[in-house]
């Protein structure tokens, strides 16, 4: 039999209990226990980037991390960065607007990084936004939409004055 | 020049957000491997370690008595019936029976109540593989002697095509100049993100029920049929959002679908199955690698007069749709030039390498790169332009190709100097310093094609009393946008917005049958049905509006949800109002329907006559690269298209589109290879098999797209493919900029850093020992 350990875990803003073997990841446990299915399953060794989510504002490969070592952070994942369609995050909006969405499997995972990216980094440059976005695949796009839509949206947030 | 968009369209032409990307930006897209049916178990597929091997003995006992193991089936749980698309080439079985043909072959499948209890279980089957001796190489593979893959292909023939149009040593005798060369390519993957998967569920009413993801749900169900040997009408196929397609098995029932329907049988429980990454690189669906000789001869001025190419592909296990992957090359020589004599000749051969099929352009790729390379060699031989050369033998509107397809409209001269203009070609050929180049490639693709017995699409429109649309197909959006264009089409017609038109994903009990998303067919066939069924619901409520405001049906005008007089705007209603006086006080529910088909006869892909398409759209591409003479390294700096898409129907769309295709051709051509030894997939990961990442594409400032716009009159509000031509003109670029940039000429693919080092080293050694001289 497996042998499951209780953890704690934060994500966006909701406490959880859970009993789970200490080697399930982090991914896992989002989608499986917690039914938080936006955070996309693809390569699951850490190279395309669909799974990403935030540990206390932080990019991770949710697929290579534990779930157990994520306890007492604060967890975000894509369903919490909006709860509707009337309340996009700039980002979504960008990535809506200027055609960065196709098959949308990489889009979840964009969306955070970003998301991480703009906070620390509210005014980029093109070159930047490359560099930054290098660990996240995109066969559908070309990759130029996608980099159209979060200098759009750090210019929308700069509009604003936004620090979130 | 090129046409200007014409007609005063209220939607069509605009760049409206995708539908679906509300909710794939917030996550809530449902794909396959978010839905959790309760007391679903997990499947997992064990695959043949050997590359060709009989099966002697399969003992599952011990999996099926692992804790947690709910059910195991083998090959000889199902009837033994082969499948496939193409009727004289059906070698497909749900899982391997007494043979298995390539590393990654499906043998056995376990539904468990997790992944790791079902992966556990797999380790359990002992499987007794007799090993066969194996072939790797399509020419040695057509060898007599050579291992046999299938009884009924002697040499290993998978298919073979072979047509001659004009004559081809007259041509030659005729041309001033010959050239002859062989290029060579490598099989690539299409690199989805999304793995596949599907929930299969056998209910006690002996019904079947398949949720998966895929972009030909309707191939899926009737080769379900023919696997199981159960009628089309006991099976249900649901479509869930589609993460990437591109040809990479979607298209088709794969063994993972009827093992999750059968070991739900045995289990009396939905079952999942999801693959792996390796699992995905493993398994087959390749792009054809191939082996090709291209000879062709020319008049002085560069004039094409014959051309004769002769092409070998590596098959790999299985049939595929492998008839039309040998056709479209040979076919597809005669465009967007202009050649009278054209010969061709094709094989594919069955090796134990992982079977190939299309991929985003099918085989028009690898011939594009030979074809548009050796026309530069042509003319840096005759000392003439390599832009002259392509305008001087453009296929002009109006004609007719020696195989027989009818060029309906057909900007490629446009879309040539659109290229050259954007990308500033007249500043930069020639005058770029050494190790910098640019170089264009051109291609051609259709808009749809039939290649199988049911080829036309239906829609549905169904107008609700609230004023809303619910549009109705058979086709599916895997990410192109087919939800958006299908919907603005229904809505201009209609005079509606676009948020009041809802676009139902594919289920095979409720949605018209349609044959799928491939060869670009969605936009231009299903479009056209979508087209006739919102103008036949349009006619029925004009035939109310006409009644009500004493007027010919002509008259009525619908635009914006309003309903009005042509030359009488005081004479309106809201189209909600409208619709309410049809369904409430007429009792006539709105319900528009519209079919389409291109009205061609099926082309026999063995000999080759026909039109294939009801329109073929060229495009041009340029590229500037940057070579590093220490490391080999390309780096495009630049990138310029031009593309005939008849009109585009959602400009962000079509630029997503050209732009995405465009990027997967510089994969195919500087990085992606997968890499086979004996067999195996030495690369089946994405750390390992390397595709374009943002940090490989050139500054926003230098990519551009151009729409040469030419409104085809076949097309919906003009429209043609868009999604896949691209893809193929930027490999032959890529060749000819690296040409410019080192004086190296490659003809093998991918261009990659140490092919280029070797290539420099040996072109420096040579210059040195001529100066020696």
């Amino acid at each position: 039999m497996k042998h499951a350990s209780p953890i704690s875990l934060k994500v966006n803003g909701d406490d959880y209990e859970l009993s789970i073997p200490a080697w399930r990841t982090l991914l896992e446990v989002l989608r499986e226990d917690l039914n938080l299915t936006g955070t996309k399953r693809s390569c699951q060794e850490g190279q395309c980037g669909a799974c990403t989510v935030l540990l206390d504002g932080r990019p991770v490969y949710s697929c290579l991390f534990l779930a157990v070592e994520a306890q007492g952070k604060e967890i975000l994942t894509i369903e919490g960065l909006a709860r509707s369609a009337g309340a996009l995050d700039p980002i979504q909006k960008a990535f809506v607007e200027k055609g960065a969405v196709q098959c949308g499997f990489c889009t979840p995972g964009l969306v955070m990084a970003t998301k991480s990216f703009l906070a620390e980094n509210p005014n980029p440059s093109e070159e930047e936004v490359r560099r930054a976005m290098v660990g996240h695949l995109c066969r559908c796009t070309g990759y130029f939409q996608i980099i159209e839509a979060i200098l759009a949206a750090a210019r929308e947030r700069a509009g604003k004055g936004a620090q979130a | 020049m090129s046409v200007e968009a014409q007609g005063d369209y209220a939607i069509i032409g605009t760049p409206v957000p995708k539908k679906d990307a509300w909710i794939k930006v917030t996550g809530e897209a449902k794909y396959a491997d978010d839905l959790f049916l309760a007391g679903m178990l997990h499947g997992k597929l064990l695959r043949s370690p050997h590359p060709h091997a009989k099966i002697s003995h399969i003992d599952a006992s011990r999996a099926e008595k692992l804790p947690g193991v709910r059910a195991v089936v083998t090959g000889k749980d199902f009837p033994g019936i082969k499948y496939g698309s193409m009727p004289r080439t059906r070698d497909y079985l749900p899982l391997a029976l007494d043979k298995v043909r390539y590393i990654g072959d499906e043998v056995a499948a376990v539904a468990a109540l997790d992944e790791e209890i079902a992966e556990e279980a797999l380790d359990l089957i002992r499987v007794d593989y007799e090993p066969l001796p194996a072939v790797f190489d399509a020419e040695e593979a057509m060898k007599p002697g050579a291992p046999q893959l299938h009884d009924r292909a002697a040499n290993n023939i998978s298919a073979e095509t072979a047509f001659q149009f004009g004559d081809v040593a007259k041509g030659f005798a005729e041309s001033d100049y010959l050239q002859e060369d062989f290029f060579e390519t490598q099989p690539i993957k299409q690199g989805m993100l999304e793995p596949h998967a599907c929930i299969g569920l056998w209910d006690a009413s002996d019904r079947i029920t398949l949720w998966a993801s895929k972009q030909s749900p309707y191939v899926v169900w009737k080769q379900l049929s023919m696997g199981l040997g159960i009628e089309t009408s006991r099976i249900r196929v649901i479509q869930t959002y589609v993460g990437g397609a591109f040809s990479g098995g979607k298209q088709e029932a794969m063994p993972m679908d009827f093992c999750a329907v059968l070991l739900s049988k045995k289990s009396g429980r939905p079952v999942k199955f999801v693959h792996t990454m390796d699992e995905v690189l493993t398994i087959g669906h390749l792009r054809h690698p191939m082996k090709i000789w291209l000879r062709t001869g020319v008049k002085k001025d560069g004039t094409l007069v014959a051309q004769h190419l002769k092409i070998i592909a590596d098959g790999g296990a299985y049939s595929s749709i492998g008839q039309l992957s040998m056709y479209l090359p040979g076919a597809m020589l005669n465009l967007p030039y202009r050649v009278p004599h054209v010969r061709y000749e094709a094989y594919r051969a069955y090796t134990n390498n992982g079977f190939c099929g299309a991929l985003r352009g099918h085989t028009i790729p690898q011939v594009c790169f030979a074809r548009d390379s050796q026309l530069d060699m042509i003319a840096e031989k005759l000392a003439l332009d390599p832009i002259d050369i392509r305008l001087r033998n453009a296929l002009r509107p109006g004609e007719i190709t020696p195989n027989g397809f009818r060029i309906g409209t057909f900007g490629f001269t446009e879309c040539v100097e659109k290229a050259l203009q954007a990308s500033g070609w007249k500043e930069k050929r020639g005058k770029l310093p050494r190790y910098r180049g640019i170089g264009m490639g051109c291609a051609s693709l259709v808009s749809g094609a039939r290649v199988m017995g049911h080829s036309a699409s239906t829609a549905q429109v169904n107008v609700h009393e609230d004023g809303t649309v619910a549009l109705v197909t058979g086709s599916t959006d895997v990410g192109q946008g087919a939800d958006t264009v299908l919907s603005m089409i229904a809505a201009e017609v209609l005079g509606v917005r676009m948020e009041d038109v809802r676009f139902a994903l594919v289920d095979t009990d409720t949605t018209p049958a349609d044959p799928g998303t491939f060869s670009s067919r969605v936009t231009f066939w299903t479009g056209n049905a979508v087209k006739l069924a919102a103008e036949d619901a349009r006619r029925q409520l004009a035939e109310v509006a006409a009644q009500k405001f004493d007027t010919d049906v002509k008259e009525i005008v619908f635009r914006d949800r309003q309903v009005y007089v042509r030359d009488d705007r005081q004479r309106q209603l809201g189209f909600e109002e409208l619709v309410r006086i049809a369904q409430h006080r007429q009792g006539k529910v709105i319900m528009g329907k519209g079919s389409y088909t291109s009205g061609e006869a099926l082309i026999d892909f063995r000999t080759g006559y026909g039109n294939m398409s009801p329109a073929y759209t060229p495009s041009a591409c340029v590229v500037e690269v940057e070579v590093d003479p220490q490391t080999g390294q390309v780096t495009v700096t630049g990138l310029w298209g031009a593309h005939d898409c008849g009109f585009p129907l959602n400009p962000m769309l079509v630029s997503g589109q050209v732009l995405g295709a465009t990027v997967m051709g510089i994969g195919q051509a500087l990085y992606e290879n997968l890499i086979r030894i004996d067999g195996k997939v030495m690369n089946p990961s994405f750390r390992d098999y390397k595709m374009p990442l943002t940090e490989d594409m050139p500054k926003l400032a230098n990519v551009g797209h151009v729409n040469v716009i030419t409104n085809d009159p076949s097309g919906p509000f003009g429209a043609k493919e868009a999604g896949e031509g691209a893809a193929a003109g930027v490999i032959a670029a890529l060749a000819n900029a690296l040409y410019d940039a080192t004086g190296v000429r490659f003809r093998s693919l991918p261009f990659s850093p140490d092919k280029i080092l070797f290539a420099l080293k040996e072109s420096d050694s040579k210059r040195e020992e001529r100066q020696a001289r």
